[in-house]
């Protein structure tokens, strides 16, 4: 999802292992009690959480330049108003959610110069280009819908700040998922070539979106400990079931086709039988080889190198009125 | 063209034109909170488009919503004043810019909707006016901040203000439709603001440690449809997709 493939410090104990602090810190937990930035925390869930919501966060912030891509293009000024509130939306996300990593001590600027060195990720959907008008109505349907399906669930998240961010993400993104799928509407309902390009970004977006809720359980090394931690609450499988049996009808009401030659009703289990993502292909673009990582991370290292005299004029500035306070006392 | 058709374009095209640049920074700015503030920004800007625009082609009266005004609309049809396309450059040139017009913007507005006799016009005015008023603080903050920040933040300010000083004069240039509103008492007239916007715009200098430019002349051409080269390329993004497929609804 936004967070994939977080890696989990510390390997998972038995309570006979756990010592006293831990004991009592994995019973407040499975209590369903949310832990608190002034409470005692194991160091490897302290950092796991780092990680993810970091990931989260870089995720918001990356995650403005596929749909930026499209404001000055936006077809209407109505449409071009909710693409700009959406993108700030998600830059709101972002600074939420660096506020909910900072109180486990770390700071925004040594997170994204983690982002800038490669050290950290954010997930690999914001590597894929948005080509036509109607990824931007995708990306809202797809991208947003399996955000959701994951930030709801997170709602849950054993981390108060994180848990709370989410609770205030979760109305947006659903309303931002409404209007991609208005977007896909007017599109899959309009000319050829809207409904072409409707197509197409179904057709290229579709595994890409099933990719952000990481790999399968079956090869997801570090769920364990976070399942334990309730840093994560459900497995990556059953999220991309439910995104799966979402977004299958919406696709058919559109009147496009979900390119998977397998998908199926499975009465069984009450769910869509459907083909897995090119793992490869997952892969690859976590190692950096998507076809948009490396202009995305340009244009990230850009912003921040050419902001650097603005931030600097600001603390200079402070720092000046500061001593002439001083100085006036 | 009346000249109320023509005032309510120059707001919008204004709105419209800055609007689009502001928004060319989404996702590139120096720091979070300014990628924040720049999209509410524009989405301000683009909120009052609506209106002006909106109200232009009603009162044209040839069923051309504010869409078919911004997106169908050559040039040479564009009547905003030339310092608004003025390209974003770093983000010391962007914020520049936004403060020149920010500081005649909201005068402006404030003027129209306590004086305004067109019931519409002083009605979009009021609804504008508080956005153009953050803008406007927002602008002033950071102009004083950064122009007494460091050397470099310093001497940047400095040579965007020099890059748009000329491009401010149009502001307060006066025509046949400007004097026609201003003896309907419909809209100011724009002579009449330049006091006020020359004391605000010395003291927050003044503040900023920065100088004057002692440069009179003054570009125009922008309210008649005469433009700098960056207009066209603005329009050739916005104006790309109904123009591409005519036909349809999005
Ligand atoms: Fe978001
Ligand atoms: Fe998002
Ligand atoms: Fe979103």
């Amino acid at each position: 999802m936004y967070a994939q493939m977080v890696k989990s410090t510390g390997t998972m104990k038995t309570r006979e292992e756990m010592d006293e602090r831990e004991r009592a810190f994995q019973d407040r937990i499975d209590a369903g009690e949310k832990i608190e930035p002034q409470d005692w925390m194991p160091e490897g869930y302290r950092k796991t959480l780092i990680r993810q919501i970091g990931q989260h966060a870089h995720s918001e912030i990356v995650g403005q330049l596929p749909e930026g891509n499209w404001i000055t293009r936006a077809p209407t000024l109505e449409r071009k108003a909710i693409l700009l509130a959406k993108v700030q939306d998600e830059a709101g996300h972002g600074l939420y959610l660096y506020c909910a990593a900072e109180t486990l001590g770390v700071s925004r600027d040594e997170m994204t110069e983690k982002l800038h060195d490669g050290k950290m990720k954010y997930s690999s959907i914001f590597n894929y280009p948005t080509l036509t008008w109607a990824d931007i109505g995708a990306v809202g349907w797809l991208v947003d819908g399996a955000a959701i399906m994951n930030q709801v669930a997170l709602q849950r998240t054993s981390y108060g700040p994180y848990s709370r961010a989410m609770v205030r993400i979760c109305k947006e993104e659903s309303f931002h998922q409404r209007q991609g799928y208005s977007i896909m509407m007017k599109m899959a309902s309009g000319t050829p070539e809207q409904k072409r390009m409707a197509q197409d970004a179904l057709d290229r977006l579709w595994y890409p979106s099933l990719m952000m809720f990481g790999p399968s359980d079956k090869d997801s090394v570090h769920s364990a400990q976070s399942m334990a931690w309730k840093i994560k609450v459900s497995t990556n499988d059953e999220l991309r079931q439910k995104f799966v049996d979402q977004t299958v009808p919406q696709a058919e009401y559109l009147g496009l086709t979900v390119p998977d030659e397998n998908l199926k009703w499975n009465e069984e289990k009450g769910g869509y039988d459907f083909s897995e993502p090119d793992w490869q292909e997952f892969h690859d673009v976590l190692a950096g080889n998507g076809p948009c990582n490396a202009d995305r991370m340009a244009a990230r290292r850009t912003a921040w190198e050419d902001g650097a005299w603005y931030r600097d004029g600001l603390v200079a500035h402070a720092n000046k009125r500061a001593a002439q306070r001083m100085a006036a006392e | 063209m009346s000249a109320l058709v023509e005032f309510a374009l120059r707001m919008g095209d204004n709105t419209l034109v800055l609007g689009h640049r502001v928004s060319e920074w989404c996702g590139h700015a120096p720091v979070l909170e300014e990628d924040i503030a720049l999209a509410n920004t524009a989405l301000d800007l683009i909120g009052q488009t609506q209106m002006w625009l909106g109200l232009a082609g009603d009162l044209e009266g040839k069923g051309r919503t504010a869409d078919d005004l911004a997106y169908k609309r050559d040039v040479w049809d564009f009547r905003n004043l030339l310092l608004v396309e003025r390209p974003n450059g770093d983000f010391g040139q962007t914020l520049m810019r936004q403060f020149l017009f920010d500081a005649w913007h909201h005068p402006m507005l404030t003027w129209l909707s306590e004086n305004s006799k067109h019931e519409r016009v002083a009605d979009i005015a009021r609804k504008a006016e508080r956005e153009a008023a953050y803008h406007l603080e927002r602008s002033t903050d950071l102009i004083i901040r950064l122009g007494d920040g460091t050397d470099e933040s310093h001497r940047r300010m400095q040579d965007a203000l020099a890059y748009h000083w000329t491009y401010t004069g149009e502001m307060f240039e006066a025509d046949a439709v400007d004097r026609e509103l201003a003896d309907a008492g419909v809209a100011p007239d724009p002579a009449a603001m330049k006091p006020g916007w020359d004391a605000l715009v010395g003291d927050v200098l003044a503040e900023a440690t920065l100088e004057v430019p002692d440069n009179h002349f003054v570009h125009k051409g922008g309210r008649k449809g005469q433009h700098t080269e960056h207009l066209g390329h603005i329009l050739a993004a916005m104006q790309f997709l109904p123009r591409a497929y005519p036909d349809a609804r999005w």
